[in-house]
């Protein structure tokens, strides 16, 4: 479980995040849409600590990420903004040098690699170089390296980002079966529909500030939109960049 | 579990060594370029010198009718005596000859009347053998003077050990091995960019390179304290630094003794435990070289300002051993402590087959890890920037 208490982040005179608080419940899916630059990626740097608040708290499974970073960490997997991979690696090499980051035990980290290269249905090109791997290729690729420890949290930025329509429907099959074995699942996304088709929960941003969440439900009752679209725009105020 | 340090620069060194163009650059072209440059002038000069003291010297000579004897003496010295040239100074200013030799009809009055008799010798001490060839046929001239004038004297019944009030006896107390050191002055920085070459690839692949194909994101998004993922990649840069120092070393061993030096009476010390005592001494300053260029690579916002920086940082080495060379100083036990000038006084008394004492072996070790130590440090500091990973 993932909550996240008054963000504050600001570069310079930008403040990129300004007060953004919700939850992320385990054996959910919960989508964090925005516009682009509504905050949603430096959000998502600050829950992976990579980046720290300047105000307010993140807490990871009951712990606080400013305290306990180490252990936090481990409890996280990540799909970054940025996913590259290591090019004169194979697939598996990538994966194994996750592993042995996070410090999972061969013992343990091997029969995982083999599951999660079975369920990305990325067998043909585990034992390749990345270098030249499809845009969906890598993000298998990055996701594997990402669950390798087995995280109970997974925070992926964008993840159907440059996917072709295949790849975006193995990318929704995958977070259902995440969702299924009862982990904490949080996706940011700008684009509508996909937050709609997937997400228990929604979270709403736009210009650093929450302006709505709840389930698809809960946001329709609080706009009295029955259309979950003509909903989104009411709170964002505009349409833009909310199609795919 | 394995380390995460050890987990990382294994990682950098697997992927290195599988980039062709890194193993090329820093292990291959880097560290033999110098030994091969090296090799190749000191080659040029020995067989050059080798030749010239062999051949017999070329002396064109105007009016040389005008003092037989003299020319007789010359021929027995391994001269050889040509006609001269008619403009004797735009002979020697085009560099058809090295020096010409003009007498005229005062030579002989001069020299039958028992005064100085005049030789003119027309040379250009600005040509590289102007000066030498002069000095060789003023030597052999004041040698035939001595024994005209001794022969003089004899003959008026006077000692001639009277005009030569003082003996001189040279007694050069340079070793084969220091007189091979004076040539070999600018090993010191040969090797110290070897190591300077070997490292910079890593040092910008493993951070601005990294940052730039967006891999450092999730790689820091990994349970692991950043100076320990800094410390890994410097570990790796650093092992690729010694690799190019051990490979230049090991050029510089098969080389030299493929050289004809004993020709010209130099010996370079150059055995597994002087080649085993300059790896130690330029450890240090490998380490920290490694560190700089990790800590700018860094700092860097992009792999091409990264690139600039760190080839820039190449012409540093040269500053002591050029200094050096215009301003030639004793080695004192405090520059044992400055990184790079110690290692140019360690390296040069190694090859000229000094002892370094155990004074000076400690301040330059000493020295060198602590400020090693110190830039690493540094950038572990640039590492846990908040905007390390983020690329513009």
């Amino acid at each position: 479980m993932i909550e996240v208490n008054d963000l504050h982040k600001a570069f310079g005179e930008v403040r990129a995040v300004d007060g953004v608080s919700f939850t992320a419940h385990d054996g959910q899916i919960t989508g964090l849409l925005g516009p682009n630059g509504a905050g949603k990626t430096t959000t998502l740097r600050m829950l992976y600590t990579l980046m720290r608040p300047d105000k307010g708290r993140v807490l990871v499974d009951g712990r606080d990420a400013a305290v306990e970073t180490v252990a936090v960490r481990k409890s996280l997997g990540v799909l970054p903004d940025a996913r590259g991979l290591y090019k004169r690696l194979t697939a598996r090499e990538n994966i194994r040098y996750f592993a042995d980051l996070q410090g999972v035990p061969e013992a343990e980290a091997r029969p995982r690699e083999q599951r999660l290269i079975d369920a990305l249905g990325m067998a043909d090109i585990a034992e390749r170089r990345t270098e030249g791997f499809s845009q969906g290729q890598r993000v298998k690729t990055a996701i594997a390296r990402a669950l390798i420890h087995d995280p109970r949290n997974v925070l992926l930025d964008e993840p159907t980002n440059g996917l072709d329509v295949m790849s975006t429907r193995a990318m929704r099959g995958f977070l259902q079966q995440l969702k299924a074995e009862g982990r904490c699942v949080l996706f940011s996304s700008h684009i509508m529909q996909e937050v709609a088709l997937l997400c228990d929960r929604i979270v709403v941003i736009a210009k650093g500030h929450v302006v709505a969440q709840g389930t698809p439900d809960q946001l329709r009752a609080q706009t009295g939109e029955s259309n979950l679209e003509d909903a989104f725009v009411k709170v964002i105020g505009t349409d833009e960049g909310l199609f795919g | 579990m394995k380390s995460p340090v050890y987990t990382i620069f294994y990682k950098e060194l697997l992927e290195n060594f599988r980039d062709r163009k890194t193993v090329m650059n820093a292990l291959i072209i880097g560290p033999l370029i110098g030994p091969l440059i090296l090799a190749l002038i000191l080659s040029t000069v020995i067989s050059r010198e080798t030749k010239r003291a062999e051949k017999p010297l070329e002396l064109p000579v105007i009016g040389a009718e005008h003092a037989p004897t003299l020319i007789n003496f010359l021929r027995t010295q391994n001269v050889e005596i040509q006609p001269g040239p008619k403009d004797p100074i735009a002979a020697v200013k085009a560099q058809d000859h090295n020096v010409v030799m003009r007498l005229d009809a005062e030579f002989g009055k001069a020299f039958q009347a028992g005064d100085p008799a005049p030789v003119e010798l027309i040379y250009d001490s600005s040509q590289r053998d102007g000066e030498s060839d002069q000095q060789r046929i003023t030597s052999i001239l004041d040698r035939y003077g001595r024994t005209v004038g001794a022969m003089r004297l004899v003959a008026r019944g006077v000692h001639p050990g009277l005009i030569n009030p003082i003996a001189t006896v040279d007694r050069d107390q340079a070793s084969p091995e220091a007189r091979g050191a004076m040539i070999l002055g600018f090993l010191p920085y040969v090797l110290v960019l070897g190591a300077f070459m070997g490292g910079m690839y890593l040092a910008i692949d493993t951070t601005a390179g990294e940052r730039e194909r967006q891999s450092l994101e999730p790689l820091l998004a990994n349970p692991v304290p950043r100076w320990q993922i800094m410390a890994g990649k410097l570990l790796a840069t650093s092992a690729f630094a010694i690799g190019s120092l051990v490979v230049t070393l090991v050029a510089f061993a098969v080389i030299m003794p493929m050289l004809p030096l004993k020709q010209l009476g130099f010996k370079f010390n150059f055995g597994i435990v002087v080649f085993l005592q300059m790896l130690v001494a330029l450890g240090p300053v490998v380490l920290l070289a490694s560190a700089v260029q990790t800590s700018i690579a860094a700092y860097a916002k992009s792999f091409r300002e990264a690139q600039s920086w760190l080839g820039l940082l190449n012409i540093i080495p040269a500053i002591p051993s050029m200094i050096l060379m215009v301003v030639p100083t004793k080695p004192v036990l405090w520059m044992f402590a400055v990184p790079l000038l110690g290692q140019h006084h360690a390296v040069m008394k190694l090859v000229r087959n000094e002892t370094i004492t155990n004074m000076e072996w400690g301040v330059l070790m000493g020295s060198g890890l602590l400020l090693a130590l110190i830039v690493s440090w540094i950038a572990a500091r640039i590492y846990n920037r908040e905007n390390l990973a983020i690329s513009a």
